[in-house]
């Protein structure tokens, strides 16, 4: 099974993620992550669905999808041809004396400490998913408190626009 | 606003990633040529022109069904459509009072199935929606147009479990193509308009429409025809012209090519365009449980229904093929067995309206979306080009094969060892003595397979039955609402002694509103299809599968005392040589609905049947009994 990410521009309706979520579930495909949010254009949201599935399966999932009435394009976006990230929260144990080594791990990632207290940080942290597992594993030894994660944000690379040609063939 | 609702912790399990795939393209088919509203309008009806006038919600829903041109709608009152009744009681339509909600669902499909139109059934919320399920789950299956209208708690209660209050909304989202949830009155006029062309456009389903009290009873202004916003809904109807062409190449140099035809082409009304095309090709014809019709059974090319109760030279002409013709047809479960050994010789041409559908089961090496009425001409133009180029092929030993199978297996049956009448000649001589121009409606078991088998088909809508959904008590409000469609028709029910029991309330409907079906009860006093694999794979333990209504039972319920009770002629058939004087009392009678109890045996079976987890190849002709095959190369 490979992992596959693809952008969905859905009308913003009620009940659109819910379709969205139960196709995956009725169909037996499996969601790795998936992050919903307005887009440029007003009504229209846009999901990125992070999926491991094969070759034929991954057309399935993306027929199914189409079919659904409130989904309006799909794309697959790949690794070379997309800008991919996650963002990350950790709060990590730091006291007085590890305080420095924790930032200083941070820094190493160009993360950002965005809330201390006297026996804890907590660290904010954008890139790939392995990015996010080195970091995470450089922190694990201080004791990782709380762990919070988005699903991957996706974008194509260069000028052209999702939901440009989407709207315009609609 | 639905972004903040939980997902399932298990839809997020995470999987351990694989290598990247390369780049593929998931877009729509840019060449593919898109249904739009270039030629018709998308709202359904005449489309009149009405000027804005101040209305409630209900009149609006009325209104607006109205305008879509419905005639007649089957439903049931409740609390949350009430405000809709009041209105509708004015109305030149036809709303047909059921005793169940599940009749008044199964009642639009039949009606659906026979006009062509799009059925409509009203309940109201809770479990008069709930009740709607069974139906509308079931349209979703066989692809029936269907609009199902539910009333809702008022808005600003939704969510605080009031009474008779169901997310029905949520209920149905996998069993329906869309569904919407109003609580604007305003909303009315553009989301009917929408439902009516989202359940009759593309693949055909069930929508349903909820409409929460508030609306109902709120005052709006109507106008019409609305606009219909549906950016992401764009059906593709005509075939790609390079994969049309493609087709036809393959077809041009098949030597052992089928007709795979399915319901599709009786839901697109293209069964004059599939005659032409299996004229042109000289191919072998199956037609599939849900095509039955859509080719005529006289036709010398049709070489039967394929499947699991298909014929042997059906299924044989699949599993030898080179080449599948599969216009409007899914690679079911129950045509093709154990998929891995379907047909694997077979070159796959898959011509359907949903994408989804092209290589689900089975890799299609030629795929074409679009409608079966457009596809099917073009593929038999690109045919008859590619004859001319490459001349016609010789199909000469592929008939001799399959011939020589046709007439060493034909249907047919053994006569009960019990004395009783064989279930099997009762349908045959009701089929028989009604002739093409009838409507057959079965049920679901042993009955439905031998009223598939033994009934002879000449034109599609005269077969109703739920295929893939496989719903018992779809037979007796199914007819009710096929007979309301095409009054001028014998419709028959052809029904078991189990199904009758789930929905037989409907006589009632019948009786009062002057629905003359015609029932007949194949009675083998068990769940007989049930009792048919208990008897091969389970050692003949009879778990629960005995119903006492037949030959030497305390007969409960007594079908004559109770169709009678029903206000319906009530006969009741034990013998082989009162069939014929039976169905024909039947047939004379048109003012009120009959109901004949046909007593058979219990122990007959239905053949030939592949058992369920083995190749098609293992069909067999009766128990134990697998045809010789000759040594193909």
């Amino acid at each position: 099974m490979s992992r596959h990410t693809l952008s969905v521009l859905v009308e913003d309706k009620p009940g659109v993620l819910t379709r969205v979520a139960s196709l995956f579930a009725r169909r037996a495909f499996n969601i790795n992550s998936l992050a919903v949010g307005p887009t440029e254009v007003a009504g229209i949201s846009r999901m990125t669905v992070v999926v491991d599935a094969d070759g034929e399966l991954i057309e399935q999932v993306t027929k199914q999808l189409n079919k659904l009435i409130n989904v309006i394009k799909i794309v697959e976006l790949t690794p070379e041809s997309s800008v991919q990230r996650d963002h990350i929260l950790v709060k990590v144990r730091a006291d007085a004396a590890t305080r420095l080594q924790v930032t200083q791990a941070a820094d190493l990632f160009r993360a950002s400490v965005v809330d201390v207290s006297t026996d804890s940080v907590v660290i904010e942290a954008t890139g790939t998913p392995e990015k996010l597992a080195a970091l995470l594993s450089v922190l694990e030894p201080f004791g990782i408190r709380e762990i919070v994660q988005s699903g991957t944000l996706a974008v194509g690379r260069g000028s052209r626009s999702m939901s440009d040609r989407a709207l315009r063939s609609a | 606003m639905s972004k903040g609702s939980p997902i399932s912790p298990s839809l997020m399990a995470a999987k351990s990633a694989g290598a990247p795939k390369a780049p593929e393209k998931v877009d729509r088919p840019a060449d593919a040529v898109v249904d739009n509203a270039a030629t018709l309008s998308p709202v359904l009806g005449p489309n009149n022109v009405v000027p804005p006038t101040v209305m409630t919600g209900s009149e609006a829903i009325v209104r607006s069904l109205e305008e879509l041109g419905v005639d007649d709608i089957f439903g049931l009152p409740g609390g949350a459509i009430l405000p809709t009744y009041d209105p509708l009681m004015a109305s030149k339509m036809n709303h047909v009072l059921v005793r169940h909600e599940q009749g008044a669902g199964h009642a639009a499909q039949g009606y659906a199935m026979v006009t062509g139109r799009v059925g409509v059934c009203i309940a109201t919320s809770g479990p008069g929606a709930t009740n709607l399920v069974t139906a509308i789950m079931d349209a979703h299956m066989d692809s029936v147009p269907l609009v199902a209208i539910t009333g809702q708690v008022s808005a600003s209660v939704i969510g605080t479990d009031a009474f008779q209050e169901a997310d029905i909304v949520g209920i149905t989202m996998p069993i329906t193509k869309h569904s919407f949830l109003v609580t604007d009155p305003n909303d009315i006029p553009h989301v009917m308009a929408e439902a009516f062309y989202l359940a009759s456009t593309g693949r055909p389903g069930p929508v349903l429409v909820d409409i929460a009290k508030n609306a109902q009873q709120g005052t709006m202004t109507f106008s019409w025809p609305p606009k219909i916003d549906l950016p992401g809904y764009r059906p593709v109807v005509r075939g790609h012209n390079k994969q049309v062409r493609e087709a036809a190449r393959l077809i041009a140099a098949a030597s052992k090519p089928v007709l795979y035809v399915g319901g599709g082409v009786v839901k697109a009304h293209a069964s004059a365009e599939l005659r032409e095309l299996a004229e042109l090709t000289g191919a072998p014809v199956v037609t599939t449980l849900m095509a039955r019709g859509a080719f005529p059974d006289s036709h010398p090319q049709h070489v039967g229904m394929p499947g699991m109760h298909g014929t042997v030279s059906a299924v044989t002409a699949l599993q030898q093929s080179d080449l599948l013709i599969t216009l409007g047809a899914r690679f079911d479960d129950r045509v093709t067995g154990v998929l891995s050994t379907f047909a694997p010789h077979a070159k796959i041409i898959h011509a359907d309206i949903d994408p989804a559908e092209i290589s689900k089961n089975r890799t299609a090496d030629v795929p074409i979306v679009g409608s079966v009425k457009e596809i099917i001409p073009e593929l038999s133009e690109a045919v008859r080009a590619a004859f001319e180029q490459s001349g016609t092929p010789d199909l000469d030993s592929w008939w001799a094969f399959l011939n020589n199978l046709r007439d060493t297996y034909p249907l047919g049956w053994t006569e009960p060892e019990d004395g009783l009448s064989a279930p099997q000649r009762v349908i045959e001589r009701i089929g028989a003595l009604t002739g093409p121009e009838g409507i057959y409606v079965a049920g679901v078991g042993q009955h439905q397979m031998w009223a598939a088998q033994f009934i002879k088909y000449e034109r599609p809508h005269a077969w109703l039955n739920s295929g893939g959904a496989g719903t018992m008590g779809y037979a007796v409000p199914a007819a009710m609402g096929a007979k309301v469609g095409e009054p001028d028709r014998v419709v028959w029910a052809i029904d078991g002694d189990g199904c009758f029991q789930m929905t037989n309330q409907e006589l009632a409907t019948c009786a009062i509103n002057k629905i003359p079906i015609k029932v007949a009860i194949i009675n083998n006093s068990s769940l007989g299809m049930v009792r048919q694999w208990q008897t091969l794979f389970y050692e003949g333990r009879y778990s629960n599968t005995d119903l006492n209504t037949g030959h030497d039972t305390v007969r409960i319920p007594d079908f004559v005392k109770l169709a009678d009770a029903y206000g319906c002629a009530a006969f009741r058939c034990e013998r082989d040589e009162d069939i014929d004087a039976t169905i024909q009392k039947a047939l004379e009678i048109n003012d009120r609905p009959v109901v004949i109890d046909f007593v058979v045996s219990p122990n007959s079976m239905v053949w030939p049947m592949v058992p369920s987890g083995v190749s098609n190849d293992q069909i067999q002709v009766a128990r134990n009994m697998t045809p010789e095959w000759e040594e193909e190369d």
